[in-house]
C-alpha cells in the first residue's frame, strides 16, 4: 500500500500514560498486539486502522511499551504459566489505568482478552476492529465510500479466534458490503470456515509432517472464489495467505488486505 | 408360570444384571477423571441438551445421513413401547396385553411397523453407504479393524431386530386370521399383511412355531444388544444426553484458565510472599500434575466425551491438520482416549499395578499428533454431540510443556522471547511503539 509521502500532517498516537499525566481517559483503548507491533505487514494495519481513529477524531490511545504480549501463543501452546504471567502484568497495567474498553485488531488477543482475563481480574470490553468500525458507520460517524472497491468481488476468511471462537461472522461481511464491493464466499466459510494454520502457536514453528500446508489449502478455497481480494481480520491470516497466494504465484490477481486498511485507502486515509 | 415365562424372566434378568455390572463399571472410570464444575446454568444446559442430543440439530449439517439417522433413532425409541408390552407378555404369559386399548392399540402397532420398515431400510442404506462408498472419513486407519466390525455390527443387529419384529408380526397376523386360540385379533399390520404369504399353506402349530421363534429372536436380541453398547460406539445412544447436557457452553475460545497456576502465579509476583515457605501442608495431598499424561489427569466430562464419540468423524473430516496429511485426528485422540481407560479399569479390576502400563501419552497419542492442532476449533464445532477433542490435546500439550519442558524448539524461543521482550519474536520492547514514527 502506498500512503502519500507528502502528507506531512502528522498523526498523534497517544499513550495512556500520556492521558493519565493530562487526567484524562480514552474512549477505547486500542490494544496493537505483538504482531501489529512488530511484523511489517502487520504494522500497516495497524497505521491503517490508526489513521480511520484519528480521521474521525475518535478518542483513543496506546499503551505502548507497557503493552506485553497477551499471552495468547504460550497458553495455545501449553505453557499456562507464561500465559498467567503475562496475563496478570497486563491486568495490573490495565487496572491502573481503568481501562474499560478495548478494540483489538488481532482476534487472538480480542479472545484472550475477552475470554480468559476476566478469570484472572481483568474484566473490560473487549471489541474486534471490525466490530468498532462497524459501529462507528452504524453511528455515522464514520462514511465509507467504496472508492478503488466499489463492484469488486471480495472473499473474506473466517479468522478461527474471531469466527468460531467468538461467533463473530456479521461485522466483516457488513463491511465488505459498505464498501460496495460483491462479498463471495468460499465453499468453506463462518462456522465451516478453515484455519490458515497459523493458530495454537503453529505460526512460530515448521508444520509437522504432512501432505500440504494448511495455508495453502485454505489459499486454493480462496482462488476458487476468483475474488481479486482476500479479506482478512487477523494478521496472522494474513501473513498465511499472503504466503499461500505466493506460493501460487497469484500476486497480480490476488491481493490479501485487512479491512481497515481497505476502508481506509476507500477513504483516500 | 409356564417354563417359557420362567426362561423368559431368567433372561430378563440376566441381561439388566449384566448390563447394570457394565454401566457401573463405566461410571467407575468416568469419575476416575478429575473434577470439573458443570453444575452451572441449568436451564441452558437442559435447552443444550434438548436441541443438540434429542433435537438432533447438529447431525442435520449433512442433511441425508441426518435424516436417516432421525428415522433411526425415533424408530428405534418409539418401538421400545412395544417392548415393554413384550416384556409385560413374556413374564406374564399374556399376549398383547395392551389391545385393551382398541383404535389406540391399532395406531401404536400400525406406527411400530411403519417405523419398523424405514429403520430397516434406513440400516440397509447405511450398510451400503458405509461398505460401498468408500467415504473418507469411513476409510481412515482410526476405523479400520474393530471399530468397523463395531459400526457394521450395529446396522446388521438392527436390521436383524426390525426383520425379526415384522416377521413375528406377520405369523401373528396369519395366526390371527386362521383364529387361533391366544391370538386375539387386535392391532393393524400395514406392513406384515404383505408378509402373509409366507405362511400359506403351513399348519397352525408350524405358523405358531415361527410366530414363537421371531418374538423370542425379537426380544432377545434386544437384550443381547443391551448389553452390547458398553462394548461399542453405540453407547451414544445413552451418553449423547449427560454428554450435552455437561458440555461446554463457554465461547468456544475461552480456554481454561488452570487454578493451580493461578496461585503460583500470585505467589510469584506477590512482593511479600516468602518464597521459601513450606507449602500448606493441607493442600498437599491434592497435588496434582499439570496437564494430562493418562486418562486419570483428565477431568471426567472429557472421560464421558470418550465414551460418548460415535467414531463418525465429523471432526476429523473438517480438521485442517487431517486433511493436509498431519497425523492428527481427533476422532482418533477420542478413541484412544477410551482405549486406555478401558484398560485402564480392567487393570483395575484385575487388580494389576497401573505403573506397567502404556499411559494415554506416547502410548497411545503420539506427541507428533498434539503438535499438529491449530486449536482451530473446527472439530468442537462439527460434533454432533458436542465432544471437545480440543481441550484433550490443550492438556496433554500443558503436560509436555510444563512438566516435561518437551516443546518443539521453535516454541521454547517463543517461551523465552516472551519472557524477555514480551512478544514471541526478538525484538526489544522498548521498539513496541515504533511503528508510530512511520505514520
Ligand atoms: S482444533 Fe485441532 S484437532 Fe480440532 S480441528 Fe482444529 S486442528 Fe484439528
Ligand atoms: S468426537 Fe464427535 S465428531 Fe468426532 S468422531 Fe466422535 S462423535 Fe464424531
Amino acid at each position: 500500500m502506498n500512503y502519500d509521502m507528502n502528507d506531512v500532517k502528522k498523526i498523534h498516537v497517544p499513550t495512556m500514560a500520556e492521558l493519565m499525566a493530562k487526567g484524562e481517559q480514552p474512549d477505547v483503548l486500542f490494544w496493537v498486539g505483538c504482531a501489529g507491533s512488530f511484523d511489517d505487514r502487520a504494522k500497516k494495519i495497524t497505521k491503517a486502522f490508526v489513521k480511520i481513529l484519528n480521521h474521525i477524531n475518535y478518542k483513543f490511545a496506546v499503551l505502548g511499551t507497557e503493552e506485553s504480549c497477551s499471552g495468547d501463543p504460550a497458553k495455545r501452546a501449553g505453557n499456562e504459566f507464561l500465559f498467567q504471567m503475562q496475563a496478570m502484568a497486563n491486568i495490573e497495567v490495565m487496572n491502573a489505568y481503568e481501562v474499560k474498553r478495548i478494540v483489538t485488531t488481532c482476534p487472538h488477543c480480542f479472545n484472550t482478552l475477552k475470554n480468559e482475563y476476566p478469570d484472572l481480574g481483568g474484566h473490560y470490553e473487549v471489541v474486534h476492529h471490525t466490530q468498532l468500525l462497524q459501529s462507528l458507520i452504524d453511528e455515522g460517524r464514520l462514511t465509507v465510500e467504496g472508492g478503488a472497491y466499489k463492484g469488486k468481488k471480495i472473499t473474506f476468511h473466517d479468522p478461527c479466534y474471531l469466527g468460531r471462537a467468538n461467533e463473530v461472522y456479521d461485522a466483516p461481511r457488513t463491511l465488505i458490503e459498505k464498501l460496495d464491493a460483491e462479498l463471495v464466499e468460499m465453499k468453506r466459510c463462518k462456522s465451516k470456515g478453515l484455519c490458515c494454520g497459523a493458530g495454537g502457536a503453529q505460526m512460530f514453528k515448521e508444520p509437522e509432517k504432512g501432505a500440504k500446508d494448511v495455508n495453502i489449502e485454505r489459499t486454493e478455497d480462496a482462488i476458487e472464489t476468483s475474488a481479486e481480494i482476500i479479506a482478512t481480520g487477523c494478521p496472522f491470516c494474513n501473513t498465511m495467505m499472503t504466503d499461500g497466494v505466493k506460493n501460487k504465484e497469484k500476486e497480480e490477481q490476488v491481493k490479501v488486505l485487512d479491512l481497515a486498511e481497505m476502508i481506509a485507502q476507500a477513504n483516500d486515509l | 408360570m409356564g417354563i417359557s415365562n420362567l426362561i423368559f424372566a431368567l433372561s430378563l434378568v440376566t441381561a439388566i444384571f449384566l448390563f447394570r455390572r457394565n454401566v457401573l463399571k463405566i461410571k467407575r472410570n468416568i469419575f476416575l477423571g478429575r473434577d470439573v464444575n458443570r453444575s452451572d446454568q441449568s436451564f441452558l444446559r437442559w435447552k443444550t441438551m434438548a436441541r443438540v442430543a434429542l433435537g438432533q440439530t447438529k447431525m442435520m449439517v449433512k442433511p441425508i445421513a441426518g435424516f436417516l439417522h432421525v428415522i433411526v433413532y425415533a424408530g428405534f425409541v418409539i418401538i421400545n413401547i412395544e417392548v415393554l408390552e413384550i416384556i409385560i407378555d413374556g413374564l406374564f404369559g399374556t399376549h398383547r396385553v395392551f389391545s385393551f386399548l382398541g383404535v389406540f392399540y391399532d395406531f401404536l402397532i400400525a406406527s411400530f411397523e411403519i417405523l419398523a420398515l424405514l429403520v430397516l431400510l434406513a440400516c440397509v442404506l447405511f450398510f451400503i453407504r458405509r461398505n460401498g462408498l468408500r467415504l473418507k472419513r469411513f476409510a481412515a486407519k482410526e476405523v479400520s479393524g474393530w471399530p468397523k466390525t463395531d459400526a457394521n455390527l450395529i446396522l446388521v443387529f438392527e436390521v436383524l431386530l426390525m426383520g425379526a419384529f415384522l416377521l413375528m408380526q406377520g405369523a401373528d397376523l396369519a395366526l390371527q386370521k386362521m383364529g387361533t386360540a391366544y391370538y386375539v385379533e387386535a392391532g393393524s399390520y400395514p406392513v406384515s399383511s404383505y408378509l402373509l404369504f409366507l405362511f400359506e399353506g403351513m399348519s397352525e402349530s408350524s405358523v405358531i412355531l415361527f410366530e414363537r421363534f421371531f418374538w423370542w429372536v425379537h426380544i432377545l436380541g434386544i437384550f443381547a444388544f443391551l448389553n452390547y453398547l458398553p462394548y461399542s460406539k453405540h453407547l451414544h445412544i445413552v451418553l449423547a444426553f449427560p454428554n450435552t447436557y455437561y458440555s461446554n457452553l463457554k465461547a468456544k475460545g475461552a480456554f481454561t484458565n488452570m487454578d493451580s497456576v493461578t496461585q503460583e502465579v500470585k505467589l510469584m509476583l506477590d512482593p511479600d510472599a516468602d518464597p521459601y515457605a513450606t507449602p500448606d501442608p493441607d493442600s498437599s495431598d491434592d497435588i496434582q500434575r499439570f496437564g494430562a499424561k493418562d486418562v486419570t489427569d483428565l477431568n471426567w466430562v472429557q472421560l464421558m466425551n470418550a465414551y460418548s464419540c460415535t467414531e463418525c468423524g465429523r471432526c476429523t473430516s473438517e480438521c485442517p491438520a487431517n486433511q493436509t496429511g498431519k497425523l492428527l485426528s481427533p476422532r482418533k485422540i477420542m478413541m484412544d482416549t477410551r482405549d486406555r481407560l478401558e484398560t485402564y479399569g480392567a487393570e483395575i479390576d484385575a487388580g494389576d499395578d497401573q505403573e506397567n502400563q502404556r499411559p494415554l501419552l506416547d502410548g497411545y497419542i503420539s506427541r507428533e499428533e498434539l503438535w499438529a492442532c491449530t486449536t482451530c476449533n473446527a472439530c468442537t464445532d462439527a460434533c454432533p454431540i458436542n465432544i471437545d477433542p480440543l481441550s484433550i490435546i490443550l492438556d496433554m500439550r500443558r503436560y509436555l510443556v510444563m512438566e516435561e519442558s518437551a516443546a518443539p524448539n521453535e516454541l521454547n524461543m517463543v517461551f523465552t522471547n516472551i519472557e524477555n521482550n514480551g512478544a514471541p519474536w526478538q525484538f526489544s520492547a522498548a521498539d513496541r511503539l515504533k511503528w508510530k514514527d512511520e505514520l
